[in-house]
């Protein structure tokens, strides 16, 4: 099979995928308790005409693939009809929340590469040391601990004893968010730190006395070169591996996190719009969060693919 | 949960020297994590009995104070006693997360079997279905759903039970497909046995360690989802003791009484850890036996 091949299949199926989960989100107005014709409008707005306005501009008494499909070619164009708490377009409403949570998710993969790839190959090198023992300790404490727990334990620490971070808050201007956003970086890192230390460290583990390294070595390389011709290049493909796993962890720590330092992001939007039955945010972000998901992973194995020679000539045999 | 279960192959000979040493060092941690795991089991049973106020008695007097001779671990908003409150949410910490891990055991070794049997069509849409569960972050939906629906505890564990068996789908699965076409399982047909007595006596003991494994580590999963499910306000009602929703009572109280906030983080957190050693612990004897062989 071709790379076209293996890529075409691979978005079919990714297409796919994404139609029926929108499917499954649509669905959740039908599923909500009560009339969907008053969810979308919030009870406290549901007078006779705006019930009877509502029906029209939905179609609601339409069959439910209609109503479906209305709605998804509308989601197509970036139409998630209006949010009920603030009648602003769903669109808006996300974007507006949007950039907390990108620059929390960055600063927070910053950290944890600087932390967890050099402490992983550390580990893999000096093998059943005390750096060896301590991270693989350090990662079976951080994988157990909830990351609201973290967040708590920071705060406590570094808001509360120290005074040295703000507790709770966005900041205004760049170094100010950049200080508010060290503790809630600090506490999601907590949660990635793990999964890419322990990828590394198997990683580096597996590659480092195979015979190419030990024959490179012979051949009198320097140092340098074998490890970034050899172990670094052929670590790295399971390392990319761990990316899709260290992002979804982020949106689900980011969900709790932004809960616990008051951030405005999609997390926090996320839990307050569900906590009010804001049907079309919740829908929304449920299907983004979704084909985000979806396409990052996708993007990794295409990159696995081109990156690693041994699959593509496996792929070009078959 | 192993550090090696990701992909090195701890086969080499060279390992085996440090790993046994590294298992002989952590001997003693893993009997710590069996105690402390019995310990929570004892308190969430007798803690009727043990807790030394009743977790839902207000005292408004006393709110929000430290840790004093009265109450060891202080009180919250409402003066109530802390410690006691832990007691008794050790058991929405234990039950939920052990309903999903015996639930989604049961459930995924019943699949596993079934799609690796039958093969054909049941496999294909079992193994895409395992492939579309994988997919989803788990607490996302389970916040969704539980949140839209307004389900309660019960419905979040229904929601975890769905996204945790398919581990145990593909792990049963695959051990059906490798030794399903070896000979002695061929012999045994020949001899006339049933399907089911095939799988109960000669494939499930194969995956049953890795099958505990996953298990404990199912019920880790499931506590931190719980519990933070239980602190975002979603599954519990207020007020109940649970050591999520503690977190999230009281976490105005911070400054007052740290406790009533550090507390049910530590519990959650001691817990899980030790439920998770055991974990690795299983995962070592696996990788152990499938190294002797």
């Amino acid at each position: 099979m071709t790379f076209a091949a293996y890529a075409l299949r691979r978005v079919v199926a990714i297409v796919a995928t994404i139609a029926l989960l929108s499917l499954l989100v649509f669905a959740l107005l039908a599923l909500t308790p009560g009339d969907p014709a008053i969810t979308l409008l919030g009870p406290q707005n549901a007078t006779p005409e705006a019930v009877a306005a509502i029906r029209e501009r939905y179609g609601l008494g339409d069959p439910f693939l209609v109503q479906y499909g209305n709605w998804a070619v509308a989601a197509l164009q970036g139409d998630f009809g209006d949010s009920i708490r603030s009648s602003e377009p769903v669109m808006s409403v996300i974007t507006s929340r949007l950039w907390t949570t990108v620059w929390l998710a960055l600063y927070a993969f910053i950290i944890t590469v600087v932390v967890a790839i050099p402490l992983g190959i550390l580990a893999a090198v000096r093998r059943g040391s005390w750096i060896d023992r301590l991270a693989s300790s350090i990662t079976l404490i951080a994988l157990c601990t909830p990351a609201f727990a973290i967040g708590f334990l920071l705060i406590y620490v570094f808001s509360v004893q120290l005074d040295w971070f703000p507790g709770f808050g966005n900041g205004d201007g760049f170094f100010d968010t950049i200080w508010h956003l060290t503790l809630p970086a600090l506490a999601l890192a907590t949660l990635q730190i793990p999964i890419l230390l322990r990828q590394t460290r198997a990683a580096v583990m597996d590659v480092v006395d195979r015979d190419y390294i030990v024959f490179a070595r012979s051949r009198g390389l320097s140092r340098s070169r074998i490890w970034l011709r050899y172990v670094l290049r052929n670590g790295s493909l399971p390392v990319l591996t761990s990316a899709g796993l260290i992002l979804a962890f982020s949106l689900a720590g980011a969900v709790l996190i932004e809960n616990v330092f008051a951030l405005q992001g999609l997390g926090s939007l996320l839990v307050s719009s569900v906590g009010t039955l804001d049907l079309p945010v919740v829908q929304a972000l449920a299907l983004l969060t979704a084909i985000l998901v979806l396409v990052t992973n996708l993007v990794i194995d295409l990159l696995y693919y081109a990156l690693d020679p041994r699959l593509r000539r496996a792929g070009a045999a078959a | 949960m192993s550090a090696d279960s990701t992909g090195a192959q701890p086969s080499r000979a060279t390992d085996t020297s440090i790993d046994e040493k590294r298992r002989t060092r952590w001997g003693p941690v893993f009997w710590v994590a069996v105690v402390i795991v019995a310990l929570f089991i004892i308190i969430a049973i007798t803690a009727d009995w043990i807790a030394p106020y009743d977790p839902y008695a207000q005292d408004l007097v006393a709110s929000s104070q430290g840790p004093s001779a009265a109450h060891w671990l202080g009180t919250d908003q409402l003066g109530r006693d802390i410690l006691s409150r832990l007691m008794v949410g050790s058991r929405t910490g234990i039950i939920g997360p052990a309903v999903v891990a015996i639930c989604a055991t049961v459930i995924g070794t019943l699949l596993g079997l079934w799609a690796g049997f039958s093969g054909g069509i049941a496999d294909s849409v079992t193994m895409r279905s395992v492939d579309f569960a994988y997919a989803i972050p788990p607490l996302l939906l389970a916040i969704v759903l539980v949140g839209i629906l307004g389900g309660g505890y019960w419905l979040a564990v229904a929601v975890l039970i769905v996204l945790s068996a398919p581990a145990d789908v593909r792990v049963v699965r695959a051990a059906v497909l490798a030794q399903r076409e070896m000979p002695y399982i061929a012999a045994a047909r020949t001899l006339g046995l049933s399907q089911m007595r095939i799988a109960f006596k000669h494939i499930l003991p194969n995956v049953a360690p890795t099958l505990a494994a996953n298990a404990l580590l199912q019920f880790v999963v499931a506590l931190i989802a719980l519990s933070g499910l239980a602190f975002l306000g979603i599954g519990v009602s207020a007020g109940t003791p649970d050591w999520g929703l503690m977190i999230a009572e009281n976490r105005s109280i911070l400054d007052l009484n740290p406790w009533a906030v550090i507390g049910p983080a530590l519990c959650i957190t001691i817990l899980a850890v030790s439920v998770g050693l055991l974990g690795d612990r299983a995962f070592d004897v696996t990788t152990k036996r499938i190294n002797e062989r």
